[in-house]
């Protein structure tokens, strides 16, 4: 096999060879080039409907990839160090479930610490697999789940000798990182497999002095989104596989419930994206640090903010933290995340990523300029000027031990019944409660709902967060399994 | 040979000038830099293409950016000037004996270079001993300054490119913050003619009464701004710009200016109706 360079972009080659080519569509999609909808061209522009084009020969097919995908597919392993890449359209979730749905079969342990994005339980419904929960470390102060603690990690081995992997947030959205080679060389000397949830972390394959990346710590799966600080169009993402796994296999699990028509649209953006961090990554992410790094200065210089860093790095629950993330604890001003983050919308024209009771985060890439930047500072200080309030009353903890009745997928298929949130405790949920961002479920299906449950879930409806999941979107309802415990 | 400048003032009336020839074209950091010479204007600046004074009219903008609000605040020792590099603004203030000090902040150093070089009649009052310059953001500059200063003058570029953050509310509020109790805040203010104009004077409005007590606009006549029509802002945390001007004080200074006058400063807050009722929506 030829070496590939990665300045080469096989999907975006083969997409200019294909324009040049002026075949005649008698094919989908129906748009024919975007003739056919002359408002949607007009909207998203000529050259970007000429390329949303169906699977042929010369553009390769995303199912069964022998062309331009293959080698685009062989340029991403390289560029991540790992033995495989998939691209994948149906956003990271699709890859977080591949990682699964490869691991697990129905009845089979899984070891994963609580505060995982729905979609890895959302896979465990599909499979049936059954969750080992650890409890992720809090930060009480800052009112944020931590890392897997490696002895934890130890314990649930050593109490379920018969899981099948350990799956690992890193980093978390809020920058947290575990300790991941441990972890993994843990669960290979157990013959679990290591899986790893990378959504934010594409950069750490990238850049310098970033913490390690899932590939370069001996992980077996991992889910990238590249779409997240990676530059490609959203709901694009890659996951990659170590040398444990058979990747051949890996690919049918991904085609179980994976697209037949993958966009060429998402399918170059991974591929261009992928070429320009390849090229460039370095000198991007040096950028992006530095913008971070002051922005963390300066909104530690106004007071009551606290942007926090590497300095909570305690060896284990927080082996390392993720820089270029601008988390901001809020807890002083008296204001929650999600106020502040209301604010900055509201009253000062800027969109943050999300805020939860305590915390904001803003999402910064190689896309912002100093001076958005200083407008962000500008407006927390604004915001601390004229809305700082009396911090009494304020909740902090925002993780709450789950109590597992039922595992995921029976949790969600059993006999349910809707009850009023108030009059719910002491029943089994039998669906999703989470805030979103960031996604991490307050309550899963098959999980007991207890009253300090519901006076979070309370807490956080009156704050102004969005909660999504129950059946009644209003959340005054919820769906339990009948009979009770 | 026929050498025109021209501007886009909407996407279908356009605005030029004949120019004899081009003395200076650069980019900057943060945007492009031209001077041109003119038979009708004399020397005029661009920034990114875009007008920002001619030698001929020059006088207008600045005299009723700086006047107006030193004939009604009674004792202005501090003051600060964000943006302005081509020295017009400081020039006027320089003419105040009161004043003690003068803080000018710019974004972009090039254009003040560029401005003495080219243009000695607005660019003659850095020397000023009164004068200090500081070369950054004025969004960050502002940031770190709290009950200092008796007259803030923000004149801004338009509301995209390098001055975009100078139109924010957090900006405003922050001048709010670094303003004494009684201090003033005079802001260039777009035009209420052309709608794009009109989009971001309604803006810059309501973001500033959302943070004075005191907000008032006002307006003069420049021929090289779109349509000429064009408009101040007067914030204050304490006077109001009519009732608490001392025309008597002001006058007894004897500054000689071209422009404006105490009489026009009463007439210049009377808008006309639709311009009023503009600032009526977003109050």
């Amino acid at each position: 096999m030829n070496k590939l360079s990665q300045e080469k972009a096989p999907i975006l080659e083969a997409l200019e060879e294909f324009k040049k080519m002026r075949l005649v569509p008698f094919d989908v999609p129906g748009h024919k080039r975007g003739r056919g909808n002359k408002e949607l061209t007009e909207f998203l522009g000529e050259r970007c409907l000429t390329v949303d084009v169906n699977s042929m020969k010369q553009l390769d097919n995303l199912c069964h990839p022998v062309g331009a995908i293959k080698e685009a597919e062989e340029l991403a392993a390289e560029a991540f160090g790992a033995k495989a890449a998939f691209f994948i359209v149906n956003g990271t979730t699709a890859a977080v479930q591949a990682m699964i749905l490869t691991a697990c079969k129905r009845g089979d342990k899984i070891i994963l610490p609580r505060n995982v994005h729905r979609s890895v339980i959302n896979a465990m419904i599909l499979c049936g697999a059954v969750p080992v929960y650890i409890n992720p470390q809090m930060n009480e102060e800052l009112g944020i789940a931590l890392g897997m603690k490696l002895s934890d990690v130890q314990k649930a081995i050593e109490e379920n000798p018969d899981a099948k992997a350990v799956l690992v947030n890193n980093p978390t959205y809020y920058g947290i990182c575990s300790n991941l080679k441990a972890i993994t060389e843990l669960a290979h000397a157990n013959n679990m497999l290591a899986l790893v949830d990378e959504a934010h972390g594409t950069h750490f394959y990238f850049g310098e002095n970033m913490p390690i990346s899932a590939m370069a710590a001996g992980a077996d799966m991992s889910s990238v989104s590249m779409h997240k600080s990676g530059g490609s169009l959203t709901q694009s993402s890659f996951l990659l596989c170590g040398k444990n796994v058979n990747s051949q296999y890996v690919r049918q699990i991904v085609n179980l419930t994976q697209t037949t028509s993958g966009s060429y649209l998402l399918l170059s953006s991974l591929d261009i994206s992928r070429r320009n961090l390849s090229l460039h990554g370095k000198e991007i992410f040096r950028y992006v640090v530095e913008m971070v790094e002051y922005a963390r200065h300066e909104i530690n210089q106004i007071g009551d903010y606290y942007a926090y860093s590497r300095e909570l790095i305690n060896g284990d629950s927080v082996f390392d933290f993720d820089i270029t993330k601008l988390s901001v604890n809020t807890f002083e001003t008296g204001l929650a995340g999600i106020e502040v983050y209301d604010l900055l919308r509201d009253e000062y024209d800027i969109q943050i990523e999300f805020g939860d009771l305590g915390n904001i985060l803003a999402y910064v890439s190689v896309g912002d300029n100093y001076k958005n930047i200083e407008r962000l500072i500008s407006a927390l200080s604004e915001i601390r000027r004229l809305y700082k309030k009396d911090k009494t009353g304020m909740l902090r903890h925002e993780y709450i031990p789950p109590k597992v009745k039922f595992g995921p997928q029976d949790g969600f298929y059993g006999e349910k019944e809707q009850v009023a949130l108030d009059a719910s405790d002491g029943r089994i949920c039998s669906e999703f409660v989470m805030c979103y961002p960031p996604g991490i479920p307050i309550l899963a299906p098959g999980e007991e709902i207890t009253a300090e449950i519901i006076e979070y879930i309370k807490y956080a409806k009156e704050k102004g967060c969005f909660l999504t999941g129950p059946e009644d979107m209003a959340v005054n309802k919820i769906n339990v399994l009948k009979g009770g415990c | 040979m026929d050498l025109w400048y021209s501007e886009a003032h909407t996407k279908s009336v356009k605005f030029a000038i004949k120019v004899n020839k081009q003395l200076f074209s650069a980019q900057s950091e943060f945007q492009r830099i031209d001077i041109f010479e003119s038979e009708e204007f004399g020397r005029f600046l661009t920034l990114d293409g875009f007008m920002m004074l001619t030698e001929k009219d020059e006088f207008i903008y600045h005299e009723m950016i700086v006047h107006v609000p030193m004939a009604v605040h009674p004792n202005v020792k501090k003051v600060l000037v964000i943006g302005a590099g081509d020295g017009g603004a400081i020039r006027e203030l320089t003419r105040y004996k009161t004043i003690e000090s003068i803080d000018f902040v710019e974004i972009d150093e090039m254009v003040v270079d560029v401005c003495k070089k080219y243009l000695p009649q607005t660019a003659c009052a850095f020397g000023d001993e009164r004068v200090h310059s500081y070369f950054q953001d004025g969004l960050k500059f502002i940031r770190k300054h709290e009950d200092e200063y008796d007259l803030i003058i923000v004149d801004s570029t338009d509301p995209f490119g390098p001055g975009e953050g100078l139109f924010t509310k957090e900006f405003y509020g922050n001048c709010y913050k670094a303003l004494k109790k009684d201090g003033i805040m005079v802001n260039q203010h777009e035009s209420p003619f052309y709608e794009e104009d009109a989009i971001a004077m309604k803006r810059a409005h309501k973001r500033i009464v959302e943070s004075f007590a005191i907000s008032r606009v006002y307006q003069a006549h420049i021929p090289t701004y779109p349509s000429g029509h064009w408009l101040f802002g007067f914030a204050s945390k304490k006077y109001h710009p009519v009732r608490d001007l001392n025309a008597e004080k002001w006058n007894a200074l004897g500054l000689k200016t071209r422009y404006y006058n105490t009489n026009l400063h009463r007439g210049a807050f009377c808008l006309p109706n639709y311009v009023q009722e503009m600032l009526h929506d977003v109050e």
